[in-house]
């Protein structure tokens, strides 16, 4: 994926300026940078899940697949599908866990059970967490720790099979085992997708990611490899964030 | 200092009793009606007269199936028709509506659940009778159908506020995930939504059937008021509107009087048990 020369507003408020940067695909990119600085505003102009916040202005381009996103002809729950995405806060429906991840399939037109059977089994094994629910998948969803219930999101996610996946801090409201379970999971989804992650934790981002983006005050600042990033940062301000001097 | 401590205890003694109000209250009809209710039922016999099709006072014959029927099928009806209109209303007005057009809704709602029964009694008289009489060429329009299209209408502001309020409650992040697997907002609300709020909106159509089978006032001008073994359009007469039409003729003391105490206290059972029914129903299909 591609943007150039992105901006957008809130109302008066510009909270993306000028963003130019590639997302290369089958990679982990992490967008890093203190709150408020327009990193999940970004993320959520992927997908187009800003369309819904009344007042929002938008210019500039974003490519997927060298397609314009924001073209009129552009079908947004296809690209909602392709462009996958798993929030702060896990939010699984108030129902079984297997109609959680069934959800997305039957949405998109398949009702037949096996099939049902085999996307359910493969997304959650997928998400690793297949294991702990394969005895209990008609129970509530709600009734799962809250880091299960984090994995049982991206298997959802993960059942209309898309390309990209968004992650938008989804292991912030973690405990530490959790958090370990879903970077490692992070780890394996790149060899099949390409993820993009909302992350406060720098420390997150320097072991996860392969590519990180620092923004700052609705610009981004500096983006390039996650190494050359943390170590050789080419700007200032960068320098001080990720060392820790602000924050 | 002790005087406020003494005054403390004696507020809250008064909130106790004003609390027990209710209570009492609830125990002494069931208890009245219980034992107003019962010598008539055990004279004629239980099944003789839930299950007897006739009910003619002059023939001392009082068999209530007529109305235990048309309470049931008027009140379905009224479900029929008026729970899928006040479900699309309510879903409409907290997902969908424009501000202004949802406060001119919103107060034709409150303003429809402020409407005195009588008139709307008045009003079914006037339009709706003659209206189904022309419709269907019937010899007269007063019937089962008038009476549920009455009781649909005006079940309906319950249904709408309490299923609106239980889908404005719905967590946005619910329907921000599904949005986001590519759903669309329609499919959002009506495999989302309208599941998440599940609990109220089975509320609101408990509430409205109780106001359904507990009508009397509209129904008996619509309805003819006769007591037929009820069919879509018949005359007929309902548990309640057996006892407001009666009551004021029967002698004190004779079986006929008893009688509809009895039919009282059939319509309280039917009542608990409805209430009864649905409550656990939703109680155990809850996640």
């Amino acid at each position: 994926m591609e943007t150039e020369k992105l901006n957008l507003w809130y109302g008066d408020h510009q909270a993306l300026k000028n963003i130019t940067m590639t997302i290369p695909a089958r990679q982990v990119t992490a967008l890093i940078g203190p709150s408020g600085c327009g990193k999940s505003t970004f993320l959520r102009t992927l997908n187009r899940m800003n369309d819904l916040i009344p007042g929002v202005c938008i210019e500039g381009k974003i490519l997927y697949q060298g397609k314009e996103v924001y073209a009129p002809t552009v079908d947004v729950t296809v690209l909602r599908r392709q462009i996958g995405m798993v929030f702060q806060k896990a939010n699984p429906f108030p129902m079984s866990i297997y109609d959680n991840v069934a959800y997305g399939p039957r949405l998109h037109g398949v009702h037949t059970r096996t099939e049902l059977d085999e996307i359910v089994e493969t997304s959650l094994r997928s998400a690793a967490i297949w294991d702990e629910v394969k005895d209990r998948l008609k129970t509530g969803a709600l009734r799962l720790s809250v880091g299960q219930q984090q994995r049982l999101c991206i298997a959802r996610a993960l059942a209309v099979e898309p390309e990209v996946l968004l992650m938008d801090e989804s292991t912030s409201a973690l405990d530490p085992i959790s958090t370990a379970k879903i970077e490692e999971l992070i780890g394996q989804l790149k060899y099949r997708y390409t993820v993009v992650m909302v992350t406060h934790n720098m420390q997150q981002a320097a072991r996860v990611s392969d590519q990180t983006a620092f923004f700052l005050m609705g610009e981004l600042v500096e983006w390039g490899k996650t190494d050359q990033i943390f170590h050789a940062p080419r700007h200032r301000k960068t320098a001080d964030y990720v060392s820790g001097r602000f924050g | 200092m002790k005087n406020r401590k003494t005054l403390e205890r004696g507020i809250h003694i008064l909130f106790l009793l004003c609390g027990i109000v209710s209570v009492a209250f609830v125990l002494f009809i069931s208890l009245y009606l219980i034992v107003s209710g019962v010598p008539a039922i055990r004279t004629i016999g239980l099944k003789a007269f839930l299950l007897g099709e006739v009910w003619n006072a002059g023939n001392a014959q009082f068999g209530i199936l007529p109305f235990i029927l048309t309470s049931l099928y008027g009140t379905a009806g009224a479900v029929v028709l008026g729970v899928p209109v006040g479900i699309l209303t309510a879903v409409f007005l907290a997902k969908a509506a424009p501000a202004g057009i949802a406060r001119v809704i919103h107060t034709a709602v409150e303003l429809l659940a402020g409407i005195p029964s009588v008139v709307y009694g008045l009003v079914g008289m006037i339009v709706l009778v003659p209206g189904i009489q022309k419709l269907f060429g019937l010899s007269s329009g007063a019937c089962l159908l008038s009476a549920m299209v009455v009781l649909a209408i005006m079940i309906l502001p319950s249904i709408i506020s309490v299923s609106e309020t239980a889908l404005r409650a719905v967590p946005p992040e619910y329907e921000e995930g599904s949005l986001a697997l590519g759903a669309t907002k329609m499919e959002t609300w009506f495999r989302l939504s309208i599941r998440a709020a599940r609990s109220g909106i089975v509320t609101s159509v408990v509430l409205g059937i109780g106001r359904a089978i507990g009508e009397a006032m509209a129904i008996i001008m619509v309805s003819g008021n006769v007591a037929n073994m009820p069919s879509l359009f018949t005359s007929v007469r309902f548990l309640t509107t057996a006892i407001a039409s009666e009551m004021s003729y029967a002698a004190y003391g004779s079986l006929q009087r008893q009688a509809l105490y009895s039919i009282g206290l059939v319509l309280f059972l039917f009542i608990m048990l409805i209430n009864g029914f649905l409550n656990t129903v939703v109680k155990r299909k809850e996640i």
